[in-house]
């Protein structure tokens, strides 16, 4: 599935790399510790987290991920911002909490890993 | 015939959460570029991510040295800081000595070390209280590599 459609069906905010929401989706990881993400995520999967430092697209980026959805209201920092812009990572933000990000995402076929 | 090897320095420096992981994705970039299977790059990317993120929370400045050879890649990440007391311990999955803030932005699992530890072939920590840490990690891809 493409990342536009979950904006669309999730009615996600688009913060930041509009021109990646082209992208396909392949699962899904969901966790707020940067180095079980580093660990556990997987090459296109979309990422839940109320984490909005720079840091995410690092890890975004070094683990190939889809995009990341910030939950329950989360703001990115204006620096995540701009390194999303750079490195074309999508910041998608949400008004609900994690759990209920997730329970929709799943029910659109987007799951994780087992 | 001589042996092709090639190698990059990056400085890293600590308390730069603005700029961290920027030397990761340096050596992630090269990889591919030079055409590296793509778990072997993921191997790489953990431990570096995870080895220079130890340098941004837990130490002053540091440099990662990356070599590739065609049988083997090695990253050094040396660095000016605190050093580790006792590495047995820090080796320890959910061990973390990180500050709340640190820890609020997601760091300080204690899962950086053990991580690195299952994604390479060979590790050295060598650490002296009060002076720094050498992190040595050797990873070899499952085909040797030619290029150049
Ligand atoms: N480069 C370093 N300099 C000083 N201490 C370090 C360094 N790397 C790791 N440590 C120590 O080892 C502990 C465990 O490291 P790690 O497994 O990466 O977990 P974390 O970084 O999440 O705390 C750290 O909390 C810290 O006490
Ligand atoms: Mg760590």
């Amino acid at each position: 599935m493409k990342l536009t459609r979950i904006v669309e069906e999730l009615k996600l905010t688009v913060k930041a790399a509009q021109g990646g929401l082209d992208r396909e989706v392949r699962g899904g990881y969901a966790s707020d510790l940067l180095s079980d993400v580093m660990a556990n995520s997987r090459e296109g999967d979309i990422w839940v987290t109320i984490q909005g430092h720079p840091n995410i697209v690092a890890i975004a980026t070094l683990r190939d991920l889809a995009g990341i959805i910030l939950a329950n209201g989360r703001q990115p920092d204006a620096d995540t911002l701009q390194r999303a812009e750079e490195e074309g990572v999508p910041i998608l933000c949400s008004s609900l909490p994690t759990f209920e990000v997730v329970g929709r995402l799943y029910r659109l076929g987007i799951y994780g890993q087992g | 015939m001589e042996e092709k090897v090639l190698e990059w320095d990056y400085e890293i420096n600590g308390k730069d959460f603005r700029n961290a992981g920027k030397v990761s994705s340096k050596v992630k970039e090269i990889l591919k570029e030079l055409g590296f299977d793509p778990d072997f790059v993921r191997r790489v990317a953990i431990a570096s991510y995870e080895a220079e993120m130890n340098v941004v929370c837990h130490a002053e400045r540091g440099v990662l040295h990356l070599t590739i050879s065609p049988e083997e890649l090695r990253i050094v990440v040396k660095d000016k800081g605190p050093g580790i007391q006792d590495i047995e311990l820090a080796m320890q999955e959910g061990y973390s000595t990180a500050s709340p803030e640190i820890r609020e932005m997601g760091f300080g699992a204690g899962m950086g070390l053990p991580n690195i530890k299952k994604n390479v072939d060979k590790l050295n920590i060598a650490s002296t209280v009060g002076e720094g840490t050498v992190v040595d990690m050797l990873i070899k891809p499952s085909s040797i590599r030619e290029f150049g």
